[in-house]
């Protein structure tokens, strides 16, 4: 019951990170559609994300003068839309993958010339 | 009941969900089930930002991941959609290594975010805390303003000829926008469908 009654800190918002980041470093390694690959990448990234946040809010720790302050939110904005842009490159390549061999299966991707 | 604080419970909630449609993402085979928990996963991700005092940040959450990555990943999985009996199985070796290196880099990172005595929060600036959100302007407008190369926030900062504009984001925002353009662009031409010009040529 201590989680109910104690407040959160920095390092409760980092290991939520961690356990994001590991679950999207799994998914990457062992999905063989390449589309579970990119939600591999989205959850890496969102982990990041949480740490960025997490390290720049005001709240969650007792020394608030060393929190990164505004930063880790711009650097959290730039990953969501750097996300996005890969998101959309990565799907393109793999649509033109699915035009040109008729699978999704990453291990059948040896060779990308089409 | 009056030691509950309600933003802890309002934290492991969220972080319960987060977390555990992560690992739904991973053990679940089913791709279409994958990009559910994933949306899942990401919205409970926004409102630990929100709980975190991020609020535009996790206002762009919702919006850019949730509504606009994960509807183009889903576009993605209904157009490469395989056939029902085609399984693309993990051999169990894979499986074994891929999860004794992940469980060693978590034991690695869950006791590394909770060594420095910093990053925990006791509670003592909890009311003063709770007083700088009343008063606290959101975070949009500063947000904006540092992404235009004036930084709001940290006027009273650094010396003086430092602080003219050193400290804002205008160049990497420039660079994300041209890079966004490019990136449209690009996805553009490597999706163009190239089958209708072989068979018109096939036609004639």
């Amino acid at each position: 019951m201590s989680l109910l009654t104690e407040p959160v800190g920095v390092s409760h918002m980092m290991t939520v990170g961690a356990i994001m980041f590991v679950a999207g470093v799994v998914c990457m390694a062992t999905k063989r559609n390449a589309l579970g690959v990119l939600m591999g990448v989205e959850l890496v990234l969102n982990g990041a994300n949480v740490n960025f946040v997490a390290l720049s809010s005001n709240f969650l720790r007792n020394d608030a003068a060393y929190s990164m302050g505004l930063d880790g939110q711009f650097v959290a904005l730039f990953v969501i839309v750097l996300a996005a842009a890969e998101a959309a490159v990565a799907l393109a390549i793999t649509l033109n993958f699915y035009n040109n061999h008729a699978t999704v299966d990453v291990d059948r991707a040896d060779e990308l010339r089409g | 009941m009056d030691g509950i604080n309600w933003h802890s419970v309002f934290f492991l909630l969220f972080a319960l969900v987060a977390c555990g449609f992560a690992v739904a993402v991973v053990v679940s085979s089913n791709i279409v089930r994958m990009a559910l928990y994933l949306i899942l996963s990401l919205g409970a991700t926004a409102g630990l930002f929100f709980l975190a005092g991020a609020d535009f940040v996790g206002a762009m959450q919702l919006m850019i991941y949730v509504g606009g990555t994960l509807v183009l990943l889903v576009f993605g999985v209904m157009l490469t959609a395989q056939g029902p009996f085609v399984s693309m199985k993990t051999r169990g070796g894979d499986w074994v290594l891929t999860v004794l290196v992940a469980g060693s880099l978590l034991v690695l990172l869950i006791p590394a975010s909770f060594s420095i005595g910093g990053w925990r929060n006791s509670g003592e600036a909890m009311p003063e805390a709770a007083v700088a959100v009343q008063s606290q302007p959101r975070t949009s407008a500063p947000l904006g303003l540092g992404l235009l190369g004036v930084r709001v926030d940290k006027l009273d900062e650094g010396p003086a000829e430092l602080r003219a504009g050193m400290s804002g984001y205008l160049l990497p925002f420039e660079i994300v926008s041209v890079h966004l353009l490019v990136v449209l662009i690009g996805a553009a031409y490597l999706a163009r469908s190239k089958k209708r010009r072989d068979t018109a040529r096939f036609e004639t």
